[in-house]
C-alpha cells in the first residue's frame, strides 16, 4: 500500500515531466503551423503575377506602414523573451508588466495591418480584385488573425497568473505562449521579405 | 537570518547559472534583438536606395531573412537547449523540408505553364 502514496517530489517532478511532454507537444503543433503557412506562401509566389489588370504590389504597398509594423512585432518578440526571463527568475510583477507591453504591441501591430487592409480596399483592391490580392490577403490575413489569438491567449494567461501565481502549469503556459510569439515574428520576416520588400522592389 | 540569506544568495546563484544555460539571458536576448534589427535593416536600406541590381536584391532579402530565422530560435526559442533526444528539432527539420518541397515543386511545376511566365 505504502507504494501507491506519492511524496510531494515525485509528483512534482512527475507534473514537470508532464509539463515538458506538453511543450514538446506545442513544438509539433507550431511545426504544422510551419506547413500551414508554407503553402500560403507558395500560392502566393505563384499567384503574384496575376494581378488581372489590377493594382501591383509595388502600386499599393506602403513603406512606412510595414516598416513601422515590423519593428513593432520585432521589439515585441524581445519584450515576450524578457516575460520569460521574469518568469524564471520568479517575478510575477516583472513577468506581467512584460506581458502587458507585449500586448500593447502585438495591438498597435495589428491596428496599423487592419487600417492597411481597409485602406487596400477603399482604393478598391479587395480580396476579390485579383489572384494576387487573394493570395496576399489570405496569406497576411492569416499571421494577422495569429497574432489576435495570441492576444487574446496572452490576456488569458495574466489572468491566470493573477490568480495562481508562477506555478510549474503556469510556467509551462508562459513558455508555449513565448515560443507561439517568437514564431509568429519569424512568419512577419518573411512576409516582410517575401510579400513587401520584394513586392517594392 | 543574514546566514540564511547567504545561502538562499548562493543557491539562487547556482541555479541561476542553471537556468543560464537552459533559458537564456538578459544578455543572449539583448544579442538577439539587436542582431535581427541589424538583419531587418540591411534589406530595408538595400531595397529603398536601390543599392544592388534585381538578382543581388533577392539573395540578400532571402539571406538575411534565413538569417534571422536562425537568430530567432537560437536567442529566444532556444532550440539547442533541449535535453535527451530533440524531438523538436527533428521535427522542425522535417518540417522545413515540407515547407521547401511545397514552395519550390509549386513555382517549378507552375513555371511550365506558358500562360503564367
Amino acid at each position: 500500500m505504502a507504494q501507491h502514496i506519492v511524496s510531494p517530489e515525485v509528483h512534482e517532478h512527475h507534473t514537470q515531466e508532464q509539463e515538458s511532454l506538453k511543450t514538446a507537444g506545442f513544438w509539433l503543433f507550431l511545426i504544422s503551423d510551419v506547413i500551414l503557412f508554407g503553402t500560403l506562401f507558395a500560392t502566393y509566389v505563384v499567384l503574384v503575377g496575376h494581378t488581372n489588370g489590377g493594382p501591383t504590389g509595388k502600386e499599393l504597398f506602403e513603406i512606412q506602414g510595414f516598416v513601422i509594423s515590423t519593428f513593432i512585432l520585432l521589439t515585441s518578440s524581445f519584450t515576450s523573451g524578457l516575460a520569460v526571463l521574469q518568469m524564471h527568475a520568479k517575478n510575477l510583477k516583472g513577468l506581467i508588466f512584460w506581458l502587458v507591453v507585449t500586448i500593447l504591441l502585438g495591438g498597435a501591430f495589428l491596428f496599423i495591418e487592419i487600417e492597411e487592409f481597409l485602406t487596400l480596399i477603399h482604393e478598391g483592391a479587395n480580396i476579390g480584385t485579383s489572384a494576387f490580392l487573394s493570395a496576399f490577403f489570405v496569406l497576411v490575413g492569416t499571421h494577422g488573425i495569429h497574432v489576435t489569438l495570441g492576444i487574446f491567449w496572452c490576456i488569458g494567461l495574466i489572468i491566470q497568473l493573477r490568480k495562481h501565481g508562477i506555478t510549474t502549469v503556469t510556467k509551462r503556459k508562459i513558455t508555449n505562449f513565448g515560443l507561439y510569439w517568437h514564431f509568429l515574428d519569424v512568419i512577419w520576416i518573411f512576409l516582410l521579405s517575401v510579400v513587401y520588400l520584394m513586392g517594392v522592389m | 537570518m543574514s546566514q540564511h540569506s547567504a545561502d538562499n544568495h548562493s543557491h539562487d546563484h547556482g541555479h541561476g547559472h542553471h537556468e543560464e544555460e537552459a533559458h537564456g539571458s538578459i544578455k543572449s536576448y539583448t544579442m538577439g534583438f539587436i542582431l535581427s534589427l541589424i538583419l531587418t535593416v540591411i534589406p530595408m536600406v538595400i531595397v529603398f536606395n536601390d543599392l544592388m541590381g534585381r538578382t543581388g536584391t533577392l539573395a540578400v532579402i532571402l539571406i538575411t531573412a534565413v538569417a534571422q530565422l536562425f537568430v530567432q530560435m537560437w536567442f529566444f526559442m532556444h532550440i539547442r537547449d533541449e535535453k535527451g533526444p530533440r524531438y523538436n528539432l527533428m521535427a522542425l527539420s522535417l518540417g522545413i523540408l515540407l515547407v521547401i518541397t511545397i514552395i519550390a515543386g509549386s513555382v517549378w511545376i507552375m513555371s511550365f505553364n506558358s500562360y503564367t511566365q
